[in-house]
């Protein structure tokens, strides 16, 4: 083109089509060349706000079992979160059981929150699904809601022994948080 | 006038925005169209280069302050986290105090273009105090950022400068623990330091604004000095600029990556990765190497006031630079004088850095010595004298006329400028 040799070329007289020429060629792949560059220089940045190495090396807990009497929970601090540990009576564990998946909410067997062998003990979440406060529940003598499980005091959200949600604002069971029985009284979350 | 800005902008809704707050309009009026003297050389790239410097400290800077503890007994820690446990940590840290470097050899750099073409004369002499209030920003902000780690060198680099305010009579020691914040280097002056180096590279945007206005007023100097006679002597910026610049960008992105990658602490000192310990002095202490110069001049004379004055005369006699040079003749292309003088200039400011990097002992001092009386002699006497007593070169008719042929106008001595480019 000969008006590559020209003080005008710079006048954007290309398009697409038959008219494309080396030119657009160009700034099409140097424009992209920066784009890309750019982005390779921001990812370290944002990437830099993820957790950091010793974060994620706080990310597992082990918790001894031993001490918790049934019909007793505890609270762990599990990533700066809590995890309920609970450990249910036997009625407390045919309640949840008995329950038809078409009353829930949040569709979920109660076998499917539990490890085999060990329907005891219920390991799950305490954030509350609602706006994150810290349902009660865990001392017998805290109120437990029409279900028997945890109540919301922020919000009036209603958790069964299984810590699902029954009643209130909140859309979603307590979540069961990743764990595993290393011994029968001791287990590992994360 | 009131009422809406009459935008040439196509799109109607640019438009829209256009003629309420013309920015568009004005970039395409700065950056687009900006008629640019045709003749540059890539030193004219270095103040792009600067500004895209700025941008990558201050970026990497915001996340590093994310992951930085400004406590004594937490900061030095804090670095080492950054280094091992962040993601990328030990990239933002190394771009950043590598960056730290960049900048100072990218401004020295443009600083001694200006001074080389004279593109501090009249009219420009504004925009040229302005450089040095960014130059003296700089430094304060890069040392109170070298402070932050918390390392030998950051601490007694923090005292021994700040004690250079107690050179001041009657009131210095009260302004050295005003600075402090106590009766030594210590928290409260770990704070306040972390304070202002997050603060004064914001107060540095802002005068890199009026640097920019002013040039924009004014127009680039050039390589030949001249200014330009009419369209025949400009270029729009966009694109001849924004792509000379990409080049100038594109190696300095390489030479940047090249200290990053492969000599990360080669402009560090090591002594800096042992804890600060505020009852051991490192048995030889030096700061980092773009204030060398300035300190082989501090310690050029035996007096603690008259090494510190002369240490800030050595910045401030640039303020008065548009005066003392006399010489009606920007471009050291048509002063043969200037030109030789210039370069003792940048051998004497080498010099004093390779001073300053060594021990004040042996032949250490009197090469100091030596360096320091040039560096002052070269800006108080000869710049006024040369003006005087030097017989410049004839200047080019235009900034086209060398470009395009023709010699130099009639009756001019029979030198062709371009044969000495």
């Amino acid at each position: 083109m000969a008006d590559t040799m020209s003080v005008t070329a710079h006048e954007p007289a290309h398009g697409p089509g038959p008219d494309a020429t080396k030119r657009d060629f160009l700034k099409l792949v140097t424009g992209a060349s920066a784009i890309i560059g750019a982005a390779a220089i921001a990812w370290p940045l944002v990437d830099s706000m993820n957790p950091s190495k010793d974060v994620l090396a706080l990310a597992e807990l082990e918790v001894d079992l031993t001490p918790i009497v049934q019909g007793q929970g505890i609270i762990v601090s599990w990533r700066g979160q809590p995890v309920f540990v609970r450990h249910r009576t036997e009625a407390e564990i045919k309640a949840a059981e008995a329950v038809a998946l078409s009353e829930l909410r949040d569709p979920e067997a109660d076998s499917a929150r539990i490890k085999p062998g060990h329907a005891q003990w219920l390991i799950v979440s305490g954030v509350c699904t609602h706006l994150g406060c810290i349902p009660l529940g865990n001392k017998p003598s805290d109120p437990r809601g029409t279900y028997g499980g945890w109540f919301c005091p922020c919000h009036g959200s209603q958790y069964d022994t299984s810590g699902r949600i029954r009643q209130g604002p909140a859309p979603a069971n307590l979540p069961v948080v990743p764990y595993v029985f290393e011994t029968d009284t001791k287990i590992k979350i994360g | 006038m009131v009422g809406l800005y009459k935008s040439d902008i196509k799109n109607p809704l640019l438009r829209w925005v256009d003629s309420r707050l013309p920015i568009l309009s004005i970039v395409q009026k700065e950056y687009g169209v900006f008629p640019t003297p045709k003749n540059f050389n890539y030193f004219w790239a270095f103040g792009g280069l600067a500004m895209v410097n700025l941008m990558i400290m201050i970026a990497t800077g915001i996340f590093l302050a994310m992951s930085y503890t400004p406590h004594i007994n937490m900061a030095f820690d804090s670095v080492e986290r950054i280094m091992r446990d962040v993601n990328y940590g030990w990239l933002l840290r190394y771009a950043h105090a590598n960056g730290a470097s960049m900048f100072f050899i990218v401004v020295y750099i443009h600083l001694f273009r200006g001074l080389y073409y004279g593109s501090y004369k009249a009219p420009r002499e504004l925009l040229w105090m302005l450089g040095v209030v960014l130059l003296l920003l700089m430094m304060a902000t890069a040392f109170m950022g070298y402070v932050l780690p918390w390392g030998q060198m950051s601490f007694w680099g923090a005292t021994v400068i700040t004690n250079l305010f107690s050179a001041i009579p009657l009131v210095g020691e009260p302004i050295v623990h005003w600075l402090w914040g106590g009766f030594s280097v210590a928290n409260p002056t770990l704070n306040r330091f972390f304070s202002l180096h997050y603060l004064l590279p914001f107060v540095i945007v802002g005068v890199v604004f009026l640097h920019v206005v002013a040039l924009h007023i004014t127009g680039s100097n050039n390589p030949l000095g001249i200014e330009p006679k009419g369209p025949q002597d400009t270029l729009p910026f966009h694109p001849y600029y924004t792509v000379k610049d990409s080049v100038a960008i594109c190696v300095y992105f390489m030479v940047f990556a090249m200290l990053v990658f492969f000599f990360p602490n080669a402009l560090g000192h090591s002594d800096n990765y042992i804890p600060a310990n505020p009852l051991l002095t490192p048995t030889h202490i030096v700061p980092e190497w773009y204030f060398l110069p300035f300190y082989a001049i501090l310690r050029a004379v035996p007096s603690k006031l008259g090494g510190v004055t002369l240490m800030f005369g050595a910045i401030l006699v640039l303020f008065a630079l548009p005066w003392l040079d006399t010489s009606p003749v920007r471009s050291a292309r048509f002063r043969p004088v200037y030109r030789i003088v210039f370069w003792f200039l940048v051998i004497a400011c080498i010099a004093l850095g390779v001073v300053g990097a060594n021990p004040p002992e042996g032949i250490w001092v009197p090469i100091g010595r030596l360096g320091t009386a040039y560096y002052f002699i070269h800006f108080l006497v000869l710049m006024p004298l040369l003006g005087k007593l030097e017989r410049p070169l004839p200047l080019p008719e235009s900034i086209s006329h060398p470009v395009l042929g023709g010699g130099p106008l009639p009756g001019a001595a029979a030198v062709h400028p371009m044969e000495k480019v």
